[in-house]
């Protein structure tokens, strides 16, 4: 029964309502610590939101290796942003991060990330971005619940070549997937010539 | 524009356009006060009306809190969440301004009862001189239905002139006229929160996910439980990337597909002939009239493979209930309410229409779209959706208005021949409110042009739009959270519109404005009203009996019951959310089919002109982008317009992303960036229409107009591109070779959906009877040779 966000690609439009809204968040006043990113625009109009995805297991990688022991986990397993007082801004959480999630305010000189809205989420309300999503491709609730509502298969599990990470947020993935989701074998397996072979003629 | 952000600006790994535009750090720090008050209240920007709180303290609006309603669930989209940041911006009108210098001159600081004079003696003036009708009212439909409704009294009462329209003409009237012949009655038939039941959708015209962000939900939802999706686009749009079905059109021609659908149901005996029998008439004329568009015919017509014509019809013919949703796509069109009528006929042919989560809908596009053409400031129209040519409705009128009928003035002219009647000088003044004509009218040099005419142009306007630049006589209104009132949105349901803040300056609301100018009109007896609550409960009763029917609706019973659907003529009665179950608004309780014959765009590609120019919405921006240009958020994701072009196209020009081009039609020429991507069909152009001056798509579109509706045709003409190195004036474009077979563009088709569909079609699936013709079809390549040849 843990609420946790479920992220649906295949639901994204793109419009960054999550942007928008999590500026609206009273910790970060103005910054986005959500990203929402076009694919390829050059393909595509796919687009694609990323939240920090909270890894549990091993103790999440930005933690791991921050020399300072500035970024802190709470008991029930929300990754926090780096703590102001301690972060020495080496910036080793932005390169450790499988996911590519913490950012380096310079001028700051502070790592900042999303902290699944820890204010509004132990008062039992959603997350910005979940809230806000016009299209419920950021959505927040349990397991449970997700998967009686919802289409798609949550995936927990995502696999960069040797490296294995459990996160606390899933991505969804469509039904013809398996229950991991393996980047790199991914990456590998993409065929680009393939897939521009599959097209038909226009008509004009 | 919408490619892709780099975040990895030295120095600034980090997203802070907010700060760099408009809004610095100081205010940021303090959105974690504590909110003296949440005031309910929906949002300023398009018809779905989304539910929100605004934070408020010392009376300021300092931020934004999502809240639950029946139709949008808590969600927002980037609009909804910015839209408070209006208040208290630093680009407010905050005093009335007058040109003392004439035309030429600047706009001065004036005090309200100067410029309030000024006007009245003006219009005095001009009226003894040529006539009541010499003053107009251009109105619009983004404000309260009570202000809508006092534009209406206000012209025909206050000055007495017959020239009154708004700009739902421009965005609405196809569908309005659509609805009104099929059904007897203009509004969506089913709430949304329906929509969850539908089994297919068939979306026409009409990029869901951009314009109307929070609707998607509920498409996505029906598509969790198996739903099946659609698109006729010309784009491959964010709403048609994941739908099974995507028809790729060319712009303008969507009534050969539709057309086209509609008899391969009949062919594939897929049309309810019982409810056809007992619900309509005219179903014979419109079966005969579709027979000539077999999917090689559609093909030919429209450019979408016919197997995909096909596949549509059985997709949509086998799925029941069956949701048809249109908007703009083919209601900006020549022949717009013909396109609407051709989607009627669908979901009557299929029997849907009155069905739980089946039929047809049109997507409102404004914040009061539907509010605004019923309560009485169009030009053929009266509140309660009455028709000013009927006696009754003359009579009933004037005796809530405490005039005689005689008083009451005639039909007027439409908004768009109302721009010809100021170019010409028939209208001498024109009080503009809620509208930036000079963003939304088509061939806008001929608006310049009109509104030079006029002396004095008044506007009424919160920020100094494109229109309010060119005005003599400039009056500060009042954004949409400083005061109150009720809207209808898209789905009929009217809701409540609540101040959370006093106007900045001067400002005043447009009731006191209108209010203050019909008693210097000579005309305060009709006008003695204190606020919108007065102006609601007049309403009301000028609406009771009519179609539109708000009599039963209090403010109270629309905060407590989540809103109200029209028609509710009684304080006890509970509104109605679906329409047609059991009969149509007709005497006899039926629909009419009517016959849609072909007609395409009216201007087809020349050799000159080889491509379609079609123009549309950014999620980012709102109408002529006057408000939305002005936040920051919004504006820095898409803060000029670009121009779409597919990269076979590209090439054959020379053209690279991101480069400025120039995009010329029979109007003139603009200049722009390219956005080379293969999501738009290769013989089509696609430019937003959000922005002003040299960045309007509108300096070049095609003023044709509907020859009922009279809206203008803005998704579809005749258009050239040309990189900037080519000379400006008297040359052609560079020339354009016939595309060969082997260099056929491609487009893209479907991972999901797709694939699985056509595998699941009987003998081998069309796409291996399509392929042997690929290039050598005959129709085909004729079409070709029209579009590319040059």
């Amino acid at each position: 029964m843990v609420d946790t966000l479920f992220i649906d690609p295949s639901r994204c439009i793109g419009c960054r309502a999550c942007e928008a809204g999590c500026r609206e968040c009273d910790t970060h006043k103005g910054e986005s610590m959500v990203m929402v990113d076009f694919v390829d625009r050059g393909m595509s109009v796919a687009t694609q939101p990323t939240t920090c995805m909270h890894c549990e297991d091993p103790v999440a990688p930005c933690a791991q290796v921050c020399p300072a022991v500035a970024i802190l986990i709470t008991e029930d397993g929300v990754v926090q942003q780096a703590d102001p007082s301690r972060c020495i801004g080496c910036q080793n959480c932005v390169y450790a991060c499988p996911f590519g999630v913490p950012k380096f305010d310079v001028e700051a000189r502070l790592m900042k990330k999303c902290n699944l809205c820890y204010d509004r989420t132990v008062q039992g309300a959603q997350p910005w971005c979940a809230q806000v999503c016009p299209t419920d491709a950021i959505w927040y609730g349990d397991f449970e619940a997700f998967t009686r509502e919802r289409a798609g298969v949550p995936v927990n599990e995502t696999t960069f070549g040797d490296q294995t990470v459990h996160t606390r947020v899933y991505h969804v993935m469509s039904e013809e997937h398996t229950a991991t989701f393996d980047v790199t074998r991914l990456l590998g397996e993409a065929d680009r010539e393939r897939f521009e072979s599959r097209t038909e003629a226009w008509v004009l | 524009m919408t490619t892709s952000r780099d975040f990895f600006v030295p120095l600034r790994d980090f997203n802070y356009d907010f700060q760099r535009s408009g809004r610095g750090r100081g205010e940021w720090d303090q959105a974690d006060r504590i909110a003296d008050e949440l005031v309910p209240t929906h949002c300023a920007f398009c018809g779905v009306q989304c539910a929100m709180y605004l934070k408020v303290a010392d009376d300021k609006v300092f931020g934004v809190e999502p809240r639950d309603y029946p139709h949008n669930r808590g969600a927002l989209c980037p609009k909804g969440v910015v839209a408070y940041q209006q208040a208290g911006h630093e680009d407010r009108l905050l005093y009335p301004m007058i040109r003392r210098g004439g035309k030429h001159g600047d706009l001065e600081r004036a005090s309200w009862d100067e410029a309030l004079d000024y006007v009245a003696g003006r219009w005095r003036d001009i009226q003894a001189q040529h006539g009541r009708d010499a003053v107009a009212v251009y109105s619009g439909s983004s404000m309260t239905n009570e202000k809508c409704y006092l534009a209406g009294k206000f012209a025909r009462v206050g000055l007495g002139t017959r020239h009154v329209d708004y700009n739902g003409r421009l965005c609405m009237s196809s569908a309005a006229g659509a609805y009104s012949q099929a059904f007897g009655m203009d509004r969506s038939p089913l709430p949304m929160p329906d929509y969850e039941l539908a089994k297919c959708f068939l979306v026409v015209g009409t990029n869901v996910a951009e314009c109307f962000p929070v609707a998607t939900q509920w498409l996505w939802n029906a598509r969790d439980r198996g739903a099946t999706m659609i698109v006729i686009d010309p784009r491959e749009t964010a709403t048609a990337r994941t739908a099974d079905l995507w028809l790729p059109v060319k712009p303008g021609t969507d009534l050969a597909v539709l057309n086209g659908i509609l008899r391969q149901l009949i062919h594939d005996g897929l049309v309810d002939e019982e409810y056809i029998a007992s619900r309509t008439v005219g179903w014979e004329d419109v079966r005969a009239s579709v027979e000539p568009f077999t999917p090689e015919e559609a093909e030919r017509l429209s450019g979408v493979p016919r197997e995909r014509i096909v596949a549509a019809a059985r997709m949509f013919g086998e799925a029941d209930p069956s949701l048809i949703l249109h908007a703009r796509g083919i209601e900006h069109s020549s022949h717009g309410v013909a396109n609407c009528l051709a989607c009627i006929n669908l979901a009557l042919a299929r029997g849907q229409v009155g069905k739980r989560g089946g039929g047809t809908t049109m997507l409102t596009g404004q914040g009061n779209g539907q509010g605004g053409r019923e309560v009485g400031q169009k030009a053929s129209q009266l509140p309660g959706y009455r028709h000013i040519d009927d006696p009754e409705a003359r009579r009933y009128v004037s005796e809530v208005w405490g005039i005689s009928e005689e008083e009451l003035p005639g039909e007027g002219a439409a908004a768009t021949e109302m721009v010809r009647l100021m170019a010409d000088g028939d209208i001498k003044s024109t009080l503009v409110l809620c509208s930036n004509l000079m963003v939304s009218l088509p061939d806008n040099a001929v608006v310049e042009q009109a509104l030079a005419n006029l002396d004095p142009l008044v506007v009424i306007d919160f920020f100094m739009s494109e229109t309010a630049s060119r005005a003599d006589v400039v009056l500060p209104g009042t954004a949409w959270l400083e005061d109150e009132g009720t809207t209808t949105n898209l789905e009929g349901r009217v809701v409540k519109i609540n101040r959370a803040a006093s106007p900045p300056g001067e400002a005043r609301s447009d009731w006191w404005i209108m209010r203050e100018l019909a008693r210097r009109m000579g005309k305060g007896d009709h006008f003695q009203f204190d606020g919108p609550r007065e102006l609601w409960d007049e309403l009301r009763v000028a609406s009771r009996g009519g179609i539109a029917d708000y009599y039963g609706m209090s403010w109270e019973r629309i905060e407590e019951e989540q809103g109200l659907f029209w028609p509710c003529p009684t304080e006890g009665h509970p509104g109605t959310p679906r329409l047609f179950e059991e009969r149509f608004n007709h005497p006899d309780g039926k629909a009419r089919m009517i016959a849609t014959p072909y007609r395409g765009p009216v201007e087809e590609p020349s050799e000159d002109y080889p491509f379609r120019l079609t123009t549309g919405r950014v999620v980012y921006h709102y109408l002529s982008g006057n408000q939305t240009r002005r936040i920051g958020f919004l504006n820095s994701q898409a803060p000029e317009p670009w121009v779409e072009v597919h990269p076979q196209a590209a090439a054959r020009l020379g053209i690279v992303n991101g480069e400025r081009v120039r995009v010329r039609t029979a109007r003139g020429s603009m200049e722009v960036p390219a956005s080379v991507v293969p999501t738009i069909r290769p013989d089509t152009l696609f430019i937003p229409f959000h922005y002003g001056e040299l960045e309007a798509v509108n300096q070049v579109t095609n003023s044709a107009v509907d020859p009922v509706v009279k809206i203008p045709e803005y998704k579809a003409c005749a258009a050239a591109l040309e990189p900037l190195s080519t000379p400006v004036a008297g040359t052609r474009p560079l020339a354009h070779r016939a595309v060969t077979a082997d260099e056929q563009p491609a487009m893209f088709p479907y991972e999901v959906g797709e694939a699985r569909l056509l595998k699941s079609l009987p003998s081998g699936g069309p796409r291996a009877q399509r392929l042997p013709s690929v290039g050598a079809n005959g129709a085909g390549d004729e079409q070709n040779e029209r579009s590319d040849d040059g």
